[in-house]
C-alpha cells in the first residue's frame, strides 16, 4: 500500500508548555543549532559549565531583545540545552544565547551573562550584511544568529569528484575578483559576480577555483588606518572566522535580503555547470574571539576550557599568531569541525578544503604534535567527506613545520612550500637549484613518495606573499599602507626586480619580466602534482610590492580587468600553457615516474639532460636542466615532452634526444617574442633544426613528439 | 502586511496579479491560492507588477509553484518583477527557472492569441 501523503500530526508537533509569549517543548539534542521542525525550530547548544541557559529571540535588526526563554532544568540533556519553540517567523527572527557560570579564567571559565553569544552553529549570521557598512558598535549583540530555509534547487548537481591529478587549482577571492569597476558585472564584488566570471574561468581552462575565507568574519575587526592616506583599513582576507556555518553575507549581493546562502549555492552550481570544482579555504586554527583582551562572540562565553587550547594558568596558547588556537583534538570540538565540513559538502555541495595552518589541526589540548592526530584521521574516513579534497597548509606560526610528512592517511595532500621556494630560486638564477627543481618537477617524491604526486599542490605564488608580476618586479616587499611600518609580511621571498624596484619604462627589463612570468607557468604547469595559480596572475597583477594585503580592499588586491587586454600575451600563454596540461596525460600520471620504461614506449617515464641530450649537469654551477617524459595516453598513443629550462643569462644550443620515429615540434618557447612564444596545443610547427634547439638566455622551450 | 490575488481566466490562460508584499507573514496565503492554479493545464501567468516587496519566503514560493506546474505539465510565467525583486532573483539563480515576461500587457495578448490557437 502506498500512500500520497503522511503528513498525520505527530505527538511532538504539539508544545507542551509557555515560557513568556512563546509556546515551546523539550527539544531534540542533535542536531545542534537550530533547526526548522514542524510548527517550530529545534535549538541545540552545547555547554559543559553553563549552569544556566538562556535563548534570547529577537526581531530582525532591533537592539532589545523581544523574549528571553531560560530554559527550564528538564530541558537540559547531558551538557546539551534544547528547546523547540512554536509559532517563529523565521524571516524575522534572529537569535542568540545567555549563558551563566563562573568566570574562572584559572580554570579556564569566561562566561558572561552580560553577553549575547552566538550560536556556534548558526547557519546565517547578520549584522555585516552589506560589506563596508560600518557597524553601529554600541549595539549589544553583534553577530547575530539566523534561521534557514535550507531548500535549494540543486537540480541533479553534486560535487564533481575530479581526479585531484587533473585539477587546475585557480586561487582566488570573491570580492576581489569583480569588485573592480573594470569588472563590469552587475553585482562587483560578490558571490553573483564571480558567477558572471564563469565563461573567462572556463576559457582559461581552471577547473577548480579555491576560495579565500567565506566564512562569515567581521572586515571591521581592523583598527589600523593606512599611514599616507589615513584611510581606514579592514580585514579584507577574512582569515578570523565568526560563523562557521554561515556563508559570508557581505559577499552576497542579496545579502541584505538573508539570501547569502541561495546566492552561493547558484555559485557552486553555475561552477559545476561549467566543470569547475569548487574548494574552501578553511580556518579552524582559530577564531576571531582573540586572547583575554578580544571579544567574547560565541565560544569563549559558552564553553571556553573545551573549544581552546589554554596554559596551565588559563590563558590561549597562540600556535595561529592571532591570539587563540582551537582545541581542535577535543572530541567535542572534533564533532564540531566534521559537523561543519560535512555541512559544507552536502548542503554546499563544495568539492574540497584548503585547511589554513593545518600543522594546529595535529596539536593537542596542551599543543604538544599528535603522532595520530584523531581530527585528521577522523575527517580522511568520515563517509561524507570520502571524496572531498583535503589540503593541508602544512606548518603553523607555531613553528611546526610539516611539509613533507602531514598526517595524511592517504587523503591529506599538501602546500608544497619546498616546490614554491625552489622554483623561485631556480628562476632568479641561484645557484645549486637544478637537483631540487629536478624533484620538484617530478612530483616531489623525496617529499611524497607512496602518497603519489597529488600529495603535492605545486604553487609559485598565493594570496600570502607576491603576485607573480611582484615577485620578478620587486627585490623587497612594500607594505607601508598596511600600518604596521613595513614590519608586517615575509621578508624572505625570493624575488628578483631584474634592474629596477618596481614600474619602470625600461622596455628590456619589463620584456625579461614578462619572460620570466611564462617562465614561471610554464614551469608550473608542466610540473608533476595538482599546479595552483594566485588569481591575476594570468594577466600580470601587480599589488605595488605589498606582500601581505591582507587588510586592503582597494585597487592593490582587486583583480584589474583591463590587464586582460593590457597583458593579453601572458594571458594567451597562460590559457595555452593550461590547455597543454589538459591535452597531456603523461604530466597528470596518478604515481610519480621511475626513471625505467614503465609503459612500453621504449623510454623511461622521466630523463634527465643538459646541453647535451642524456647529460644532466647537477653541479652547483649549472642553471640548465631538460627533462623528458614519455608514456602513454588513454587511447595508447605515445605522449612524449622535452623540456629546457635554462635560468643561465646565457642562451645555449641545446642538443635533443632523439629517439627512434618521430620529430620535435615546438609548442613554447619564452625567449621568442609573441606570437611565436607559444602554439596551439595539437598544431605545434617542427622544430627549425632537427636534433638540436636553441634555448634563449632565461626561457623555456617546451617540445612535444609527433610521428611525422 | 498583506498581500492579495485576483484571478482572470480566458481561454487555457490564467491570470493571478498578485498585490502588496510578499514576506513569510503572507506568503502561505499566497501560496495557497496559487498552487491549485500551477496543477491545471494550461498557463498561468503570474502578475507581480502590483507587488511592492518580496522577501525570500516569497521567492521561495515561485519555486514551489514552478515545480508543481513542471510535475503537472503545467506553464507558468511570471511578469512585472519590478528590477529590484529581478535582480535578486538573478543573484540567486532562481531567475533560470522561469519563464518571464517584460510586459505583462502583451505577453497576456500574446498568450490568449496563442492558447486561442492551440485551444478547442
Amino acid at each position: 500500500m502506498t500512500a500520497e501523503r503522511i503528513d498525520l500530526p505527530r505527538i511532538d508537533d504539539f508544545p507542551t508548555r509557555r515560557i513568556g509569549a512563546y509556546r515551546v517543548r523539550q527539544g531534540r539534542p542533535f542536531p545542534h543549532g537550530a533547526t526548522l521542525v514542524p510548527g517550530g525550530v529545534n535549538f541545540s547548544v552545547f555547554s559543559d559549565g553553563a549552569t544556566a541557559m538562556t535563548l534570547v529571540l529577537y526581531r530582525r535588526g532591533d537592539a532589545e531583545p523581544l523574549e528571553e526563554l531560560p530554559f527550564p532544568p528538564e530541558y537540559r540533556i547531558g551538557s546539551v540545552f534544547t528547546m523547540t519553540v512554536f509559532g517563529l517567523d523565521l524571516e524575522s527572527l534572529e537569535y542568540g544565547y545567555r549563558a551563566e557560570g563562573p568566570f574562572d579564567p584559572a580554570r579556564g571559565d569566561r562566561f558572561d551573562p552580560g553577553a549575547i553569544l552566538a550560536d556556534p552553529h548558526a547557519l546565517l549570521l547578520s549584522g555585516r550584511d552589506v560589506w563596508g557598512v560600518p557597524p553601529d558598535w554600541s549595539k549589544p549583540y553583534q553577530y547575530r544568529s539566523m534561521i534557514a530555509q535550507e531548500d535549494f534547487d540543486w537540480e541533479d548537481d553534486v560535487p564533481l569528484r575530479t581526479p585531484s591529478e587533473d585539477l587546475v587549482i585557480y586561487e582566488t577571492h570573491v570580492r576581489g575578483f569583480t569588485r573592480h569597476p573594470s569588472s563590469g558585472v552587475a553585482a562587483p564584488g560578490t558571490y553573483a559576480g564571480l558567477r558572471e566570471k564563469i565563461p573567462y574561468l572556463r576559457d582559461l581552462g581552471v577547473n577548480c577555483v579555491e576560495l579565500m575565507p567565506i566564512f562569515e568574519f567581521d572586515e571591521f575587526d581592523n583598527g589600523r588606518v593606512n599611514p599616507a592616506t589615513g584611510e581606514r583599513l579592514h580585514n579584507y582576507w577574512g582569515y578570523n572566522t565568526i560563523g562557521f556555518f554561515a556563508p559570508k553575507a557581505g559577499y552576497a549581493a542579496t545579502g541584505a535580503f538573508g539570501m547569502q546562502a541561495d546566492e552561493f549555492k547558484a555559485l557552486v552550481k553555475d561552477l559545476h555547470r561549467a566543470g569547475i570544482e569548487v574548494m574552501l579555504d578553511v580556518v579552524f586554527n582559530h577564531t576571531a574571539e582573540g586572547n583575554e583582551q578580544g571579544p567574547t562572540i560565541s565560544f569563549k562565553g559558552l564553553d571556553n576550557a573545551t573549544y581552546y587550547m589554554l596554559t596551565p594558568e588559563g590563558y590561549y596558547y597562540n600556535f595561529s599568531g592571532t591570539g587563540n588556537t582551537v582545541n581542535c583534538n577535543h572530541p567535542v570540538v572534533r564533532d564540531f569541525v566534521l559537523t561543519c565540513l560535512r555541512h559544507w559538502v552536502s548542503e554546499y555541495h563544495v568539492d574540497g578544503f584548503r585547511f589554513d595552518l593545518a600543522a594546529i589541526l595535529d596539536r593537542g589540548p596542551d599543543g604538544a604534535p599528535l603522532p595520530n592526530p584523531p581530527l585528521l584521521e577522523q575527517l580522511a574516513y568520515d563517509p561524507i567527506l570520502r571524496h572531498t579534497k583535503l589540503i593541508a597548509e602544512a606548518w603553523d606560526a607555531g613553528g611546526l613545520y610539516q611539509v613533507g610528512h602531514f598526517p595524511n592517511y592517504g587523503r591529506w595532500s599538501e602546500w608544497n612550500g619546498k616546490y614554491r621556494d625552489v622554483l623561485r630560486r631556480f628562476l632568479k638564477g641561484d645557484e645549486g637549484t637544478t637537483g631540487e627543481l629536478a624533484a620538484r618537477v617530478a612530483g616531489s617524491p623525496d617529499l611524497y613518495g607512496g602518497r603519489g604526486p597529488a600529495a603535492s599542490v605545486n604553487f609559485v605564488t598565493a594570496h600570502d606573499g607576491f603576485t607573480l608580476n611582484d615577485l620578478v618586479s620587486y627585490n623587497d616587499k612594500h607594505n607601508e599602507a598596511n600600518g604596521e611600518g613595513n614590519a608586517d609580511g615575509a621578508n624572505d621571498n625570493n624575488s628578483w626586480n631584474h634592474g629596477a624596484e618596481g614600474p619602470t619604462e625600461d622596455p628590456e627589463i619589463n620584456a625579461l619580466r614578462t619572460r620570466q612570468m611564462k617562465n614561471a607557468l610554464a614551469i608550473l604547469l608542466v610540473s608533476q602534482g595538482i599546479p595552483m595559480l594566485l588569481a591575476g596572475d594570468e594577466v600580470g597583477r601587480t599589488q605595488l610590492g605589498n606582500n601581505n594585503t591582507y587588510c586592503q580592499d582597494n585597487e592593490l588586491s582587486w583583480f584589474d580587468w583591463t590587464l586582460t587586454d593590457a597583458n593579453a600575451e601572458l594571458l594567451r600563454f597562460a590559457r595555452r600553457m593550461i590547455a597543454f596540461r589538459h591535452a597531456h596525460p603523461v604530466l597528470r600520471e596518478g604515481r610519480h615516474p621511475l626513471g625505467v620504461d614503465t609503459t612500453g614506449v621504449g623510454l623511461p617515464d622521466v630523463s634527465w639532460h643538459g646541453v647535451d641530450a642524456w647529460r644532466p649537469d647537477w653541479s652547483p654551477g649549472s642553471r640548465l636542466l631538460a627533462v623528458m617524459r614519455a608514456g602513454r595516453d588513454a587511447d595508447g598513443a605515445m605522449d612524449q615532452l622535452y623540456v629546457v629550462m635554462n635560468s643561465h643569462w646565457e642562451g645555449h644550443d641545446v642538443e635533443l634526444p632523439d629517439p627512434a620515429g618521430g620529430v620535435w615540434r615546438l609548442f613554447a618557447d619564452t625567449g621568442a617574442s609573441a606570437p611565436h612564444d607559444v602554439h596551439d596545443p595539437g598544431a605545434e610547427p617542427a622544430t627549425a633544426y632537427p636534433g638540436r634547439v636553441y634555448v634563449a638566455p632565461r626561457s623555456v622551450v617546451i617540445l612535444t613528439r609527433s610521428d611525422d | 502586511m498583506t498581500a492579495g490575488v485576483t484571478l482572470s481566466t480566458a481561454g487555457g490562460l490564467t491570470v493571478a496579479r498578485v498585490e502588496g508584499e510578499i514576506t513569510s507573514a503572507t506568503a502561505p496565503a499566497v501560496q495557497e491560492r496559487l498552487l491549485p492554479l500551477a496543477g491545471r493545464s494550461g498557463t498561468l501567468l503570474v502578475d507581480f507588477s502590483a507587488v511592492t516587496y518580496v522577501s525570500s519566503a516569497g521567492l521561495r514560493m515561485l519555486l514551489i509553484l514552478y515545480r508543481r506546474a513542471q510535475q503537472a505539465e503545467a506553464r507558468v510565467v511570471i511578469g512585472g518583477l519590478s528590477p529590484e525583486v529581478r535582480f535578486v532573483m538573478s543573484a540567486t539563480g532562481f531567475l533560470g527557472f522561469f519563464e518571464v515576461a517584460d510586459d505583462v500587457e502583451g505577453e497576456m495578448g500574446r498568450l490568449a492569441a496563442e492558447m486561442g490557437r492551440v485551444g478547442p
